[in-house]
């Protein structure tokens, strides 16, 4: 484990004490550390424990952007057989920051998209670190349109710090891709489930999560401004990201009580980042519930139950 | 020096310059500094006389010279629940709230009603920028379900007006989840086979363009308006580059093909309806009024030397806050 949050740093010094111990034990055979290290060992677990049950909203924010959390492209991979990307929106460009193409899921065929952030340096700029132009939500639109055409439902994986704010992209319609992807989404007459595997940023994120069920994972965030940006406009000082965070209610328990989304996909124990084939195993598992549950449904009744819902958002607030 | 300079002195003070100045009488300008007497401005539509500048207006200035004799019937909007966050910042939103419609004498950022415009019945719904920036919450997102639901009832054509800095932040993720229920508005609408007609004004910004105002099946823009997704500085400090001149006002959007139309404040209503009757092949059996001039019996007292401070207080500034990429 390299990449420590600010907040677990006494989590890293333990475990970094009980690897040393671990490496001088290795260099001399005769030293018995084996008692000393399982304590150091159950310490840090405990720890560990304590904190990711307890994580403030701005903690969440951190880890729902942790660099090492699995991204749209390790899911696909894992969940997916015969993915074939299709690119492109046929008019202008194909946008990395959102993949997705074909697949079969569980045998399935299915429509899967995502944004994609990227891992390094070169793929970060590549996938312009999951911020999509408006490029990205019209292959959206077009892979929906193919979609619904032959009768696929789609999953989509929502990972964005927002959409792209460029000059290209505004001059060539940022707000009219995005809305005429929310559009597309609401019209599709196939089942649509979207997972919020690590930031739901605002527009960027809605236009491809308007679906019959949205999942979140445990600690990912979907909020209609960053920490960052509420703090500098409401608070007019960049330091209150934590307040911002508090206020803004983006954590998946709070979006659950509010009705925004269905379901809380637990992650394993220090977060997806810690033990991403587990995360990512349990994603997978709920999405296939999910399209089991929806698979029967006629697209009718889908389209008009994804309508429902929507409307019928904000008649309940939360708990003082 | 005691309590008397300390309390008593402001206390009086105000009440003599309180009554002393008249406010609003003159408003100056934003875009070329003329002192334009209330009177003519209100006739104009809050069109600057001298250069064409469009300054904010309210929904209930423009109705009244947008349909028909000025008489309109407001619409009902389901009253969404308060506060559902109980969202804080340096204030309480409840506190805002109450200085907003202290201030604007509305209830909240969008009006919506029912009239004709030239003999054409209409639903129409404008929003308010004065009010906490036209944002976008719950209630503006009723609104346009109201508006769409209204004119599905009736039969009859949507024309909206929007200007925001984009959506309410205090109302978190349920102001982001409006732009998928103004757009099942927007839906019913067309399935409806009834016309939707944006008039996109200054300013029209962030998940607001990204829904509703972006979906028109014509798109109207106000000239100079500003109209983006991300705003301006946000751009800036993306890129690191200077933007160019005119960059995402109305204008700029007709040219890289996002707008139909650019049109002057006092032609829209014409427009609008002649646009309007083509698409639905109902006749205008009123003419648009010719816009208006000063009327002459009213003499125009000289203009103050000094702009008076409460007008200015209350111009918009260009830009507003918004909710970020």
């Amino acid at each position: 484990m390299n990449n420590y949050l600010d907040f677990e740093k006494p989590l890293a010094e333990i475990e970094g004490k009980a690897n040393e111990l671990r490496a001088m034990a290795r260099a001399n055979e005769e030293m018995d550390i084996e008692k000393e290290v399982a304590g150091l060992d159950k310490k840090a677990a405990d720890m560990l424990a304590k904190l990711y049950s307890e994580l403030s909203p701005w903690r969440k924010c951190q880890v729902a952007r942790h660099p090492d959390r699995p991204h749209c492209k390790d899911y696909i991979e894992a969940l997916c057989t015969d993915y074939t990307p299709l690119a492109g929106d046929r008019n202008f460009a194909d946008d990395h920051a959102i993949m997705g193409g074909l697949a079969r899921m569980g045998g399935m065929p299915v429509v899967v998209m995502g944004h994609e952030k990227g891992h390094d340096t070169k793929s970060r700029i590549e996938r312009n670190f999951g911020m999509a132009r408006p490029e990205g939500y019209r292959k959206a639109v077009r892979l929906m349109d193919l979609a619904d055409r032959f009768g696929l439902p789609v999953v989509t994986l929502v990972d964005t710090p927002g959409a792209f704010p460029g000059k290209g992209a505004e001059e060539r319609g940022q707000s009219e891709a995005i809305a005429r992807a929310t559009q597309r989404c609401l019209r599709l007459g196939v089942p649509m489930v979207s997972v919020i595997i690590g930031e739901g940023g605002s527009g960027g994120a809605v236009g491809i999560a308007t679906a019959n069920k949205v999942l979140m994972l445990e600690h990912s965030i979907y909020s209609v401004i960053s920490p960052e940006g509420c703090a500098s406009i409401l608070w007019k000082d960049a330091d209150k990201t934590k307040e911002a965070a508090d206020a803004l209610r983006l954590t998946a328990q709070d979006l659950q009580q509010l009705g925004v989304i269905d379901k809380i996909v637990k992650e394993p124990l220090g977060g997806a980042h810690r033990d991403p084939a587990e995360a990512i195993r349990a994603v997978g598992q709920a999405l296939e519930g999910q399209l089991k549950q929806l698979s029967g449904v006629g697209g009718d009744d889908l389209r008009a139950n994804r309508r429902r819902k929507y409307l019928g958002l904000g008649a309940k607030g939360l708990a003082a | 020096m005691n309590w008397i300079t300390n309390y008593v002195r402001p206390t009086i003070g105000s009440l003599f310059s309180r009554r002393e100045v008249p406010e609003n009488l003159w408003t100056k300008c934003d875009n070329c500094g003329t002192m334009l007497f209330h009177r003519e401005l209100d006739a104009a539509q809050r069109v600057c006389t001298n250069c064409g500048h469009h300054m904010t207006i309210t929904p209930r200035a423009r109705f009244e010279k947008f349909f028909d004799g000025g008489s309109f019937e407001e619409v009902d909007v389901p009253e969404p629940i308060t506060d559902p966050l109980h969202f804080r910042d340096q204030k309480r939103y409840p506190d805002r709230m109450k200085a907003a419609q202290k201030k604007t004498g509305e209830h909240e950022a969008m009006l919506v009603a029912e009239g004709e415009i030239c003999g054409l019945p209409i639903v129409a719904a404008a929003q308010d920028f004065s009010f906490m920036g036209g944002s976008m919450g719950m209630y503006v997102g009723n609104a346009i379900i109201a508006a769409a639901e209204r004119a599905v009832a009736l039969k009859r054509p949507l024309v909206l007006f929007s200007a925001a800095g984009g959506a309410r932040m205090q109302e978190g993720i349920l102001s982001l989840m409006q732009m998928p229920r103004t757009t099942v508005a927007v839906d019913m609408l067309l399935e409806a086979g009834l016309p939707y007609i944006v008039v996109l004004t200054h300013p029209t910004t962030g998940g607001v363009t990204a829904s509703y105002a972006m979906l028109g099946d014509v798109q109207i823009a106000e000239p100079g308006a500003l109209i983006c997704f991300a705003g301006p500085r946000v751009i800036e400090q993306t890129i690191r580059e200077k933007l160019p001149d005119g960059f995402q006002r109305a204008e700029y959007l007709l040219d890289h093909g996002m707008l139909d139309r650019v049109t002057e404040r006092g032609k829209l209503k014409e427009e609008i309806a002649n646009i309007l009757s083509m698409l639905t092949g109902q006749e205008l059996t009123a003419p648009a009024e010719p816009p208006p001039e000063a009327a002459p019996d009213a003499p125009v007292p000289a203009p103050p030397p000094e702009p008076p401070m409460p007008a200015a207080a209350e111009a918009p500034t260009a830009t507003p806050a918004k909710p970020k990429k």
